[in-house]
């Protein structure tokens, strides 16, 4: 794609560095008008891992899901996904190394993490860069589709894997 | 709703910082929380830059707006109030084949392009129109085709078969995808059937975004 963008509008006479530049111009502002809404989300997130409030809501959460044959160790990735992409990235990591990649544990993780996205930091992001600030139903959809994603991947790998 | 889960992460932080006697980890959090934004945003402008100035040049070239007539159909599903050959449709479709590929790094600036492409056809410039919540909908969900960076790390443990998640991982995309274009339907649909929503209260100007020029003074900073 880097290199074949560049050749056909070569080919097609367009000035590709001109343009490029042109087009370059705009991500440093969009850059800089993201900064607010970056650094409120992420002390947001960041002192709720700090103070204990994280573990807490996992302590109460883990036993409940436990029941259903679902493994503890995968369920604070669930609540670790949409909040912070590099922290539940960290997790599965650790999760992978201390139970192997080809553990039930590891299968799962892998899958929550390639099928689950940070909601927050996409839509602080995303409407960050526009100035959005009533998003109306578009977090609800988001976190919403993390659940099903998160409980998808555990049945699918206690189906395949289990 | 982002309100009360902002507001309530922040209080019950300091609740649970006070009880557990964390005080100066909650103060320390702060400043790193607003560091690590500080962070990520500057680590964002040599991606978004690089990005930008080569979709600039496939938009030059026509080449956004051959890709959007060829799959007009499909974002005319998804995107029913974008009108057909707007610009915001070609980054829409990169954006969306960037995630299929697991370049989330190069999705990211397609994305805010289509967003900025949108807020074109934006009568309340604070208030997300549906196509934008569609959007979002699914980003989030994360169309995955190939989980690149997870392959990786299992490769790093000694999988014996790093790529045996692609399966799942496309089925657990799938059902998430298909739960978020429909939940996205019916919100959609509920908003139609409300007044229009109230606009926010708003102190200052517009943010200094969109596709306006930079003013010279950040150019020399």
């Amino acid at each position: 794609m880097i290199t074949f963008i560049p050749l056909y509008a070569f080919a097609r006479k367009v000035p590709v560095y001109e343009s490029f530049v042109e087009g370059a111009k705009d991500g440093f502002g969009t850059a800089v008008a993201i900064i607010p809404h970056l650094v409120g989300m992420l002390v947001a997130i960041s002192v709720f891992r700090a103070s204990g409030a994280l573990d807490f809501l996992m302590g109460f959460i883990a036993p409940a899901l436990q029941g259903f044959g679902v493994p503890a160790e995968v369920l604070p990735l669930g609540l670790l996904r949409p909040l912070t992409g590099t922290g539940s990235l960290a997790y599965t990591t650790d999760l992978i190394r201390v139970h192997g990649p080809d553990s039930l544990i590891g299968m799962i993780a892998s899958t929550i993490q390639g099928s689950t996205d940070t909601t927050l930091y996409v839509l602080t992001v995303y409407f960050g860069a526009i100035g959005i600030r009533n998003g109306r139903y578009a977090l609800k959809v988001g976190l919403f589709s993390d659940i099903v994603g998160f409980i998808a991947a555990i049945v699918v790998c206690l189906l395949v894997f289990g | 709703m982002i309100n009360a889960i902002w507001l309530g992460m922040i209080v019950i932080g300091f609740g649970f910082a006070a009880v557990n006697g964390r005080m100066d980890e909650f103060t320390a959090a702060v400043f790193d929380g607003a560091k690590n934004g500080v962070t990520v945003s500057f680590g964002l402008i040599s991606v978004l830059v690089f990005w930008l100035g080569i979709m600039r040049i496939a938009e030059d070239a026509g080449l956004l707006r051959r890709i959007a007539r060829l799959l007009g159909p499909l974002v005319g599903f998804l995107f029913p109030d974008v009108p057909k050959g707007h610009p915001a449709i070609g980054y829409i479709l990169s954006n969306m084949s960037a995630n299929l590929l697991g370049l989330g790094n190069a999705a990211t600036p397609m994305g805010i392009k289509a967003m900025q492409e949108l807020q074109t056809l934006n009568p309340d410039k604070y208030t997300a129109t549906p196509a934008m919540c569609t959007l979002l909908a699914l980003n989030t969900a994360s169309i995955t085709l190939i989980p690149t960076t997870l392959i990786a790390i299992r490769l790093n443990y000694g999988s014996t078969d790093p790529a045996a998640i692609v399966g799942t991982t496309l089925a657990a995309t799938a059902v998430a995808t298909v739960a978020a274009i429909a939940a996205d339907r019916v919100c959609r649909r509920l908003t139609l059937l409300r007044k229009p929503p109230k606009p926010p209260v708003i102190r200052g100007g517009p943010a200094a975004a969109g596709n306006a020029p930079l003013p010279p003074t950040s150019v020399k900073g």
